[in-house]
């Protein structure tokens, strides 16, 4: 597999953030930032002469508009489907099959799959660059990307903060690919903050400390105002098997102004969205409120991936 | 009880395995395809052994077979650490001590139902990490234990 043709960038699929060196996801980050600046009639002409497919077999609103958003910035067209009811897969055809026959139409490929592992079965079988825009519960790098963006952007930097991981720390796929990605930046201190029942696998913990230091609480008090970042996300009522356990917990990590009152300057709130009740609106307009300029900052991340995959040769 | 306490009747031409993890022999039986009716073969169970590291092991007697590779490779994932005894005309031939395969692709399934390996009927791929061992599937990035090891080899 030959490696894209960005100097310093060793990938020519996005897969799984566990397959980026620390310098590949600082290229993405240094190229979103590039983005960011490029005037409109440079930027339209990246993905000039491109055809995107935007294979979206599981429902999403937020990661399609956002990447068809990029690749409509960059000039590309795009083609595809938001759902896989109108695909060939409901005439039974299989996921290789159908990558195998778009990859005949496309340059590029993004796709979202409730199977794990179907974008890196998708990579295999086919000769054009493939993006995961989510499989099932296990990888979402580019959220994982936007999220470290995000982070660079507002702090200039990922070593050296303190953040908080809240919520559903147990299912979240994304605290466990942004625990990852941590791992290899390094010096970074990670505080776990869930109910017993939710919390981060201690495989995931297992595998990344030594290179950051982890701690872990059932309480939000406890490490608050050290954080520099809070990192919320939802409780999910379908992950308990037991109702009651969940009516119990399900306000514990509710956020509202009044914790403002023990953060230190410059603390900042994520969430990978959506949201349900577990960030009040009355945060939103405060200084603390990352999380809509986080959803922006998807759009620069994906162009720039967009960019950085779109002459890669496998 | 001893493995010499127990009749076993020497093999004149095959493969013995010695120093077997208590409780692996039938997992390998059924491994290697002799757990068949038409299939005759001696195991010995949790026989007591002063240098197996629990204190005891399994024994397998094959009378006219080699291994594959494949097959040294699967017991490697559950057995590392034992010796196989490639005799010929009752003699020891030759000793191989059994290791933990390098790759592990196609020699047992993923148990994650939602993995395309299991969807799909892909021969399945995966990377291998000791102490403890783990196996973790190379498409769903989902991670076996030891116990999940040994109900997934086919």
């Amino acid at each position: 597999m030959l490696a894209g043709l960005i100097l310093g960038f060793g990938l020519t699929d996005i897969i799984s953030i566990s397959d980026f060196s620390k310098k590949d996801i600082e290229t993405v980050l240094e190229k979103a930032a590039e983005m960011e600046k490029l005037p409109k009639d440079k930027k339209n002409r990246v993905l000039a002469d491109k055809i995107v497919a935007s294979l979206f077999f599981e429902p999403s609103t937020r990661t399609r508009l956002s990447f068809e958003t990029a690749i409509q910035n960059l000039g590309g067209q795009v083609i595809g489907f938001a759902d896989a009811g109108v695909s060939s897969t409901k005439k039974g055809e299989s996921l290789s099959d159908t990558i195998v026959n778009i990859s005949g139409y496309a340059d590029i490929i993004v796709m979202r799959h409730s199977i794990e592992g179907a974008a890196r079965r998708a990579a295999e079988v086919s000769n054009k660059p493939v993006i995961n825009g989510g499989d099932g519960a296990n990888q979402h790098p580019t959220q994982t990307l936007l999220d470290l963006y995000t982070i660079k952007k507002q702090f200039g930097k990922i070593q050296g903060l303190n953040i908080g991981l809240l919520g559903d720390l147990k299912y979240g796929r994304t605290v466990h690919s942004l625990m990852y990605a941590l791992q290899k930046f390094g010096n970074v201190n990670v505080y776990c903050i869930a109910p017993e029942s939710l919390r981060m696998p201690y495989e995931i913990i297992e595998d990344v400390e030594g290179s950051i230091k982890v701690e872990e609480t059932t309480k939000l008090g406890d490490f608050l105002p050290e954080l520099d970042v809070l990192y919320a996300t939802r409780i999910q009522k379908e992950r308990f098997v037991d109702e009651f356990e969940y009516e119990q917990i399900k306000n514990v990590f509710i956020l509202g102004k009044e914790i403002l009152k023990s953060t230190k300057k410059g603390f900042k709130i994520m969430h990978p969205l959506p949201r349900v009740n577990e960030i009040k609106p009355e945060i939103d307009k405060t200084d603390a409120a990352l999380y809509f300029e986080q959803s922006k900052n998807g759009v620069p991340v994906r162009e720039a991936i967009l960019s950085t995959l779109k002459d890669a040769k496998k | 009880m001893k493995a010499d306490d127990i009749r076993l009747v020497p093999i004149s031409n095959g493969t013995v395995l010695d120093h077997l993890p208590p409780g692996t022999a039938l997992k390998i039986l059924k491994i290697l395809g002799l757990d068949k009716p038409d299939k005759a073969v001696t195991a010995a169970i949790n026989t007591e052994s002063k240098s197996a590291r629990a204190g005891k092991k399994d024994l397998v007697f094959i009378e006219g077979r080699e291994l594959s590779k494949e097959e040294y490779d699967k017991i490697g994932l559950i057995a590392e650490g034992s010796t196989v005894n490639i005799i010929k005309d009752s003699h020891v031939k030759k000793k191989i001590n059994i290791e933990l395969p390098e790759k592990a692709h196609g020699l047992f399934v993923c148990l994650n139902p939602k993995c395309i390996s299991a969807v799909e009927g892909l021969s399945s791929k995966f990377e291998l990490k000791e102490k403890p061992l783990r196996a973790k599937c190379l498409y769903c990035e989902k991670t076996m234990n030891e116990q999940d090891l040994f109900k997934a080899i086919k």
